[in-house]
This record gives structure tokens, sequence and C-alpha cells, in this order.
């Protein structure tokens, strides 16, 4: 008994470490097919590829500025949007609904983070970008008009409408992370603050500092999946690689370029170059992603991130 | 214990399925054709994609046991497929190039199908008659030198139409297309700057900031019919079904002309004679008055020797009932039928597709 | 100064109302706008909803068609993104709960966390090197391949997270008894843990069920029912993305109806597995 039971243990240890080392081999896989196959052009171009503006497969001339910006961009009005009302929801969650409230409350929020990236997409196309062009734009144009970022023509493709869609993905993410963390704080010192005739807010303000890193944390997560959004971005946000300062004007981010432009290079340095910005993309949400855990993982003392996919 | 049963039962099955399925096309008769039917994958262009739809469901009307999936990619795409060897067929507008054809390792048919308009499509609500557009013009509006729809280049050719004071929105294609490349042919041709600042690609470069990408001709059609004010360029057909206006465009007699089945026909007719052994040309900016300027045939690819003796002859068979009973579709969807001496030429091209050296089709 | 005392606690207290509400504000807002979405999608999906549409394949357009393919594809795809997902997540998070306190451990755990955060972009883009180019054309199982990629590293970490909840007690006494680990672990805890598995999997086979991007290029789309894994395929949601980029009205109308039965899937698991379980993932 003692004998097949070693055996069967480490059988089933074995088998157990195939499929834990599974998902390390397939990042490491990942990550080998996107350096090889993106060879030619880390070759040609070196580190000058991630500082060119200019995006011309035609020319054979590839920069990669104008797609970080647009991801970049795209990605910092999704969190200007979302994480104040993010954590304005995970402060009413937590702080002060009675739970009959929070409960229902919190399980919508989090219904919004199953509804697919494609679904958003089609009603961005069809709800949201005609809001922009008819309602939001023009309002927008009246009363901010002098500030660079409003002026331009407002055809309800571009970035805002891409980073307002953005904006509604994360927010689930957001709010899960930071109410984990407020959670997380310990009550006594809420009943202390209190108990020193604080208000409700002002002991609320006392458990936000004390719950900072995690919250950075969240924003970082929320980052992480902001960038690498694809088909709700690439629907609304006008595939036109631009520098602009206006919000309006269409832009585009890397993953919505490989979505359109994947499928169609024949040369060999195209293809290297597209792969090349992919890597770009992988590397940056990998380091993103780390980061997140990392300032979560300091407040709620290892409580992981996989409950929030 | 039974939670090991199933776990290797679920491997094993999921092995089984990966094996039985891990056939390559050129492997012979696959699992999927050598039953009762045939399935053949074809894509690229979207530009004749509602013809080709047509097609294939009329075809497989006909004959029940193959089946054609077509999807439209573009013709980049579509290139890339036959190239890659992920389709049995691939369709483009615009002709490979020679260093393509070469990468190809094996010699690639270019066979016509049927011929089209790229029209200038447009959003504007109170233009009620076509509007007018001379390349020069189109080649400014896509260049960013003609921002506003009531610019005085614009009225001097279209004194009473009602163009609004509002910004041009420009749409062209994101992706690598045909369309795109017959488009920047005609301006190329017509427009030095253009020549000069754009050039002619299926991927041009185009001026940072004057507009906006799209994908497919559908992407560009949806684009251009979501947002006013906005202008685009597509086959014909898609504007038609739309119920879009098209702009007429000034040909290289200097006439206005609308695309139509005559105009286009009478652009390719100006070529046929010198059209080359290959197939490959171009027929924009076609001389006649009566030439609708930014015309274009546009093909499906295909390998002359195909590897699957099977899939080979019914891609052939298909090709064939394509340039013959398919046109009488062609029409109604407003492509023109190729040209009677063109259709000659693609029938012996078609004729000429082997596989392992024996010709599929009898002549 | 009484005056001034009193002056500070009233704006105190307006503040703490006005922070009170602004908090409750942006709840009933987020609440508001996921009404405003669904009950978007319920209006415009069920007027072109018909037994007929869900049924067919896609025709030229203004011939009718449907969608019934795309169902069968998107069904075929995820069963087989479980089937190979699932034995090797569920493996892999027994790993981590039961032998992964060291570094080795530490290391699958946070590469699982980067992964599930990397684009399904890239992962598509892997897959189609991988798969598609080899074996010379798009493919369902290509395209059940990305998706398990993506659905791996989230079981494996609920699955992880639900057996730490089986108390040690079960584990001890199992193990004083005599029995081998491998047996306490499949007797006793993966059934302890099983139903907080189970949620944790048809979350993870949800989350799947509306990826688009990593299918564009591996399982690529198909006009007909398709059964061979060997064969492109259709799925719902790249019907969804073709028919809502294009510009015909009918297509846009078959996009309402098509996302209408993705999204009541999808919340309808959401709802049944949440509500039965009373956990929160």
């Amino acid at each position: 008994m003692a004998q097949t039971g070693a055996f069967g243990d480490k059988i089933f240890r074995i088998v157990l470490l195939i499929a834990a080392s599974s998902i390390l081999l397939i990042v490491a896989a990942i990550f080998f097919m996107m350096v090889q196959n993106s060879l030619p052009t880390l070759e040609r171009f070196g580190i000058g590829f991630l500082f060119g503006g200019e995006w011309k497969p035609a020319q054979e001339e590839f920069g990669a500025l104008p797609f970080i910006y647009g991801t970049v961009v795209s990605s910092l009005i999704a969190l200007a949007l979302s994480v104040p009302i993010s954590v304005g929801i995970a402060i009413f969650l937590v702080e002060q609904a009675p739970r009959y409230i929070a409960r229902p409350i919190a399980f919508m929020v989090e219904l919004l983070a199953a509804i697919p990236s494609v679904v958003y997409g089609l009603w961005g196309i069809f709800v949201l970008a005609p809001f922009i062009r008819e309602y939001l734009g023009p309002f927008l144009q009246n009363y901010l008009g002098f500030v660079p970022l409003f002026q331009g023509r407002v055809t309800g493709i571009g970035m805002l409408t891409g980073g307002t869609i953005l904006a509604l993905m994360v927010t689930p993410i957001i709010t899960a992370v930071v109410r984990d963390v407020l959670e997380a704080v310990p009550t006594t010192q809420r009943e202390a603050a209190l108990a020193l005739g604080a208000t409700r807010w002002e002991t609320t303000q006392i458990v936000l500092g004390n719950a900072a890193s995690g919250i950075a944390g969240a924003v970082v997560l929320g980052l992480g999946r902001a960038i690498g959004e694809t088909m709700a971005v690439t629907m609304v946000i006008g595939n036109s690689p631009q520098i602009s300062a206006s919000l309006f004007e269409p832009a585009n981010t890397i993953a919505s370029l490989l979505a359109a432009n994947f499928a169609e290079a024949t040369d060999k340095v195209y293809l290297s170059a597209l792969i090349e910005i992919g890597l770009v993309l992988f590397l940056v949400t990998f380091v993103v992603n780390a980061f997140a855990k990392l300032l979560i993982m300091k407040v709620a003392g290892g409580t992981n991130s996989a409950k929030h996919v | 214990m039974h939670l090991i049963k199933t776990f290797l039962i679920t491997i094993g099955i999921s092995l089984t399925l990966i094996g039985c399925s891990g056939q390559k096309i050129g492997d012979g008769p696959s699992t999927a054709s050598s039953g009762s039917s045939i399935r053949l994958q074809g894509s690229g262009a979207s530009f004749p994609k509602p013809i080709y739809e047509k097609w294939v469901n009329e075809y497989g009307k006909a004959n029940a046991n193959i089946k054609i999936d077509y999807q439209s990619t573009g013709s980049g795409a579509g290139q890339k497929a036959l190239l890659a060897k992920t389709a049995d067929f691939g369709a483009s507008d615009d002709p490979m190039s020679d260093e393509d054809l070469k990468s190809a390792g094996a010699e690639v048919l270019h066979i016509p199908t049927v011929l089209g308009a790229v029209v200038l499509t447009y959003n504007l609500e109170a233009v009620k008659e076509p509007l007018k557009l001379s390349a020069q013009n189109v080649s400014d509006i896509y260049l960013g030198n003609i921002k506003k729809w009531n610019d005085e280049r614009l009225k001097k050719d279209n004194p009473n139409a009602a163009l609004p004071d509002a910004d041009i929105l420009p749409v062209y294609r994101a992706d690598s297309s045909g369309t795109s490349a017959v488009f920047t042919d005609f301006l190329s041709k017509s427009v030095p700057e253009w020549k000069d600042k754009v050039g002619m690609n299926k991927q041009p470069s185009w001026i940072t900031g004057v507009g906006v990408g799209a994908k497919g001709n559908d992407g560009v059609m949806g684009q251009v019919k979501q947002t006013p004010n906005s202008v685009g360029y597509v086959e014909l057909t898609f504007a038609k079904a739309n119920n879009l206006p098209t702009a007429l465009v000034k040909n290289k007699a200097g006439e206005f002309v609308e695309a139509s089945l005559d105009t286009v026909s009478a652009a390719a007719a100006a070529s046929v004679a010198s059209m080359p052994d290959d197939l490959r040309t171009q027929i924009t900016n076609a001389d006649g008055k009566n030439a609708y300027p930014i015309s274009s045939y546009t093909y499906i690819l295909v390998y002359k020797d195909q590897p699957d003796p099977t899939k080979g002859k019914a891609v052939a068979d298909f090709l064939w009932w394509a340039i013959h009973d398919g046109e009488k579709f062609v029409k109604e969807l407003h492509y023109a039928p190729l040209p009677s001496e063109v259709v000659k030429k693609v029938e012996g091209k078609i004729n000429s597709m082997t596989s392992g050296g024996k010709a599929l089709r009898q002549s | 100064m009484e005056n001034t005392a009193a002056n500070s606690n009233r704006r105190r207290r307006l503040v703490n109302s006005i922070m009170t509400s602004l908090t409750a504000i942006c709840a009933v807002f987020v609440t508001g706008v996921l009404l405003l979405i669904i009950g978007y999608i319920a209006v415009r999906g069920v007027s072109s909803l018909s037994f007929q549409f869900l049924i067919d394949t896609p025709k030229p357009v203004g011939e009718g068609g449907g969608i019934g393919n795309a169902i069968v594809g998107s069904a075929i795809m995820t069963l087989l993104a479980a089937v190979i997902g699932l034995p090797v997540g569920i493996a892999a998070g027994v790993y981590l709960a039961e032998y992964g306190k060291n570094w080795f451990g530490n290391t699958v755990r946070f590469i699982s966390d980067t992964l599930i955060g990397i684009p399904s972009i890239i992962i598509g883009i892997f897959i189609y090197t991988l798969v598609v180019v080899p074996m010379g054309r798009q493919s369902a199982l290509a395209g059940g391949l990305a998706l398990a990629v993506i659905m791996i590293p989230i079981v494996a970490r609920t699955t992880e997270e639900m057996i730490k909840l089986v108390p040690n007690s079960m584990r001890e006494g199992a193990l004083a008894l005599g029995a081998p680990q491998w047996r306490v672990s499949m007797n006793i805890v993966l059934p302890a843990a099983a139903s907080g598995i189970a949620t944790g999997a048809m979350l993870a086979i949800a989350r799947i069920t509306g990826e688009t991007a990593p299918l564009l290029f591996t399982a690529l789309n198909s006009r007909f029912y398709n059964f061979y894994l060997d064969q492109p395929m259709s799925s719902l949601t790249v019907q969804i993305f073709n028919y809502a980029t294009g510009p015909f009205e009918v297509e846009h109308a078959m996009a309402w109806a098509a996302t209408l039965i993705l999204v009541a899937t999808i919340l309808l698991i959401n709802i049944l597995v949440r509500t039965l379980t009373r956990k929160r993932f």
C-alpha cells in the first residue's frame, strides 16, 4: 500500500508538474516566437523603431510611435474617466451602502466585465459614436473649444470614443480590486476614526490613505487591460496612425493595427515589423501586469488577481 | 479515481481529434473531400465580395457536393493566403507584383472574373444631384489640400450643389487593398503631386491627419454611411446597395462620367487588344469619351499546377462556370461582364490548369 | 470662536453628504449604463430574431440568412477549448495548491497572472504561427487552441483558490489514516472543492465564448455548417464583427440579433453560476 502510494504520488506529481509547466512553456513560446519572427526589423531598425513617427509599409518605413501614442493616450483617457468612478463605486459598496443594496450593485458592475469586447464595439459604432458626434462633441467644443484637446473635426470616430469605451470596460476590473483592497483594511481603523468624531467621509479618507498602494495596483491593472484591448477599440478609433492633440481626431492602437493588418503581411519586413510591435505590446502588458500584482499584493496580503478576470 | 479516468479520456479524445485533423491540403484527397462533398476555401478582395458570395451560393445550389467558402479579407490578405497556401484560391483586384510572383515558387494564374468601378461615395444630405469631381480635386481632398466641402475648387465644378460649410472627412482603407491600388493608380496617373507624395500602392502612405481608415469595402462604406460629411472610395455595388450617391468623375477625355456597366465596359474595351498574356493589367484613366476612369478587373489567383486533383478540378470547373453561367448575376450587382475577347483568353488559362502535370479540364 | 467651530462643523457635514451622494451617483451611473446597453441590445436584437435566423447559414446580402453555423461553430470551439484547457488548467491549479509553496510554484503563479493579462490578439498571432502556417489552413482546431491558451491560466488560478479553501483538517485526517497524497487530492480535496472549481470553469467558458480577436487569424469564418476540426469555422463573435463594421442595414440588424444571443448566453451563465454559488470571483 505504501509502495503503490509512493509510486502513485510520484506519477501524480509529475502529471501536475507537466500541467503547471505548460503555462511557463506557453509564455516562453510566445516570447520566443515573437522575438524570432521580429529579428529582421529588430536588426534593421534597432531601438529607433519605437521612436519613428511614420508607418509606411509600402516604403518599408516602420515607426511605432503613432501606435504607441494612440495606445497610451486612449488608455489614459479610459483611466481618467474610469478611476474616479470606480473608486467611487467601491467606496459606496464597502463603506456606505447597506448589504442588501451593495450586493446587487456589485453584481451588476461585475456583469459589465462579462460583456464581450465586440459587443462594446457594436454599441460604440451605433450608439456612442453618434452620441459624441451629435451632442457631446459640439457641447465640448462650445464650452472648451479653446483647449487644443477639443479642437478639430467631430466625427464621432476617434480617440475620445475609443477611450470612453475602454473606460466602461475597465471600470468593473478597477472597482473589484479597489473593493477587495478596501475590505482588507481593518475595521478597527474605521471604528477608531468614528470614535474620535470623524464624519463618514473623513473616515473613508483615512481608509483610502491606508489602501493607497492597493488602489494604485488596481489602476495599473486597469491600465494593463486597456492597453491590450482590441476589438472594441478597432471598431471606433478610426484606424489612422497619427499623433494629434485633438481627442476628436482618429488614432490607432497597437492591438487594433494587428487586428486590421496582420492577416495580409506577405512581405518579410512588414510581417517582422508587425510582430515586433506585437512584441512591444506583449512586453508592456507583461510588465504592467506584474507591477500591478506587486502593488496589490502589498495591501491585500497575497489575495490574487485571478479572480478579477 | 474516476477523475483521473475522465482526465485521461478527455486528453485521449482531444489527441485523437487533433490526429484526425492534422492533414495538410497537399496530402492528397483529404477526409473532407474524399466523401460526398468537396470544400474549397477562397479568400481575398472585398471589391468583388457581393458577386462572389452570390456565385458560390448559386453554384452550391447547382452542385450540392461542392461547398465553396469565400471570405473577404482584402486583396493583400488574399495574396498572402495564396502564398502561404492557407486557401485554395486567392482573390485580388490588384495583380500580384513580379516580386511576389517570384516568391510563390510556382506559376500563379491571374483569372479575371468581372469588371468593376471604384466610385467616390459621400454622405451629404443637402446635395441632391451627383457631385462632379476631377482627379485633381479628389487628390486634393485626400492630400488634405481641400478641407471644406464649400471650397472654391469644388464649387467651380459644382456651381449648383448645396455644398455645406463643413469639414470633409475622407475615409480610406486601413488594410492592404486592391481597391486602394486601383484608386491610387488613377490618381498617380492624373496628378503629379499625388504621384510624388503618395503614389500607387495597395497600402499607400496616407497623409497623416487627413482621414480615417476602415477595413474592407464594407468598412469604408459603413464608415461613410455612419458619418455625415464623409467621402470614401468603394466598389460601385456597395454604394448602390446602400442608396448612397456616387460622384461623376472626370476622365482622360475631360468628360464627367457616371460609373455604370456601360462606362466600365468602355474603359475595358479601350485596352482589350493590348492585354498582356498573363492578363495582369490596369485599366484606369482609359481613353474614350465614355470611359469611367477608375475601372478595374478583379482577379482570382490560383496555382497553375494544383496540389490536389479533386480540388483542383473543382476550382477549374467553378471558374469556368463563373465566367459563363455566372455572368447572368453580374449585371444586377452593378459589375460589368468580361469582354468576349477576354473570356476567350481566360478559357485558355483555365484549360491550362493541371494537377501533377495532368490537365484538369478536357478542352 | 464658537461660531467658526460651528461653521467648520457644518462644512464637514456638508462635505460628508456631498461625497456620500457622489459615490452613490457613481454606482447608479454605472449600473444605469449597464442597463442601457443590455436594454438596447434586447430591443434591437428581438426585432430581427426569428427561428429561421437561428438555424440558417449566411446568404448574399438581401437574401436573408442566419447564424445557425456561427452558433454551432462557437459551441464547438468553446467545447474544444474546454476539453483541452480544463484538464490542464485544473491540474496546474492542483499543483499550485498542493505543491506550489516554493520558488517554482511562485514563478508559475506569477507567470499565470501575467498570461491572463496578455492581449488575446497576441495569442491569436501565436497560434497562427504555431498551428495555422504548418497546417496550411485556418481551422476550428487553431481557434479552439487559442481559446484554450486563454483559458488555462484562468482555470489554474481559480482552481488553486478553491482548493485552498478546503480546510486542512480534512487533508490531515486522511493523510493520518495512511492514504497517499494523490488519493487525498483526488478523493477528498478535489471533490470538496468541486463546486468552486466548476464555477470557475463556467466563468472561464463564458469569458472565451465572447472572444473575437484570437479567432480572426485562426478560425477565420465560414458560410457553412462545419463539423470538421481541420476546416475554418464560423463563430458568433467574428460574425458580429463582420456584420457590424459593414454598411448594410440588414446585416446591422443581424449583428444585433446575434449579439442578443451571445450576450444572453454569457450573462445567463454568469447570473446562474454566481447566484447558485453566492461566491464572488
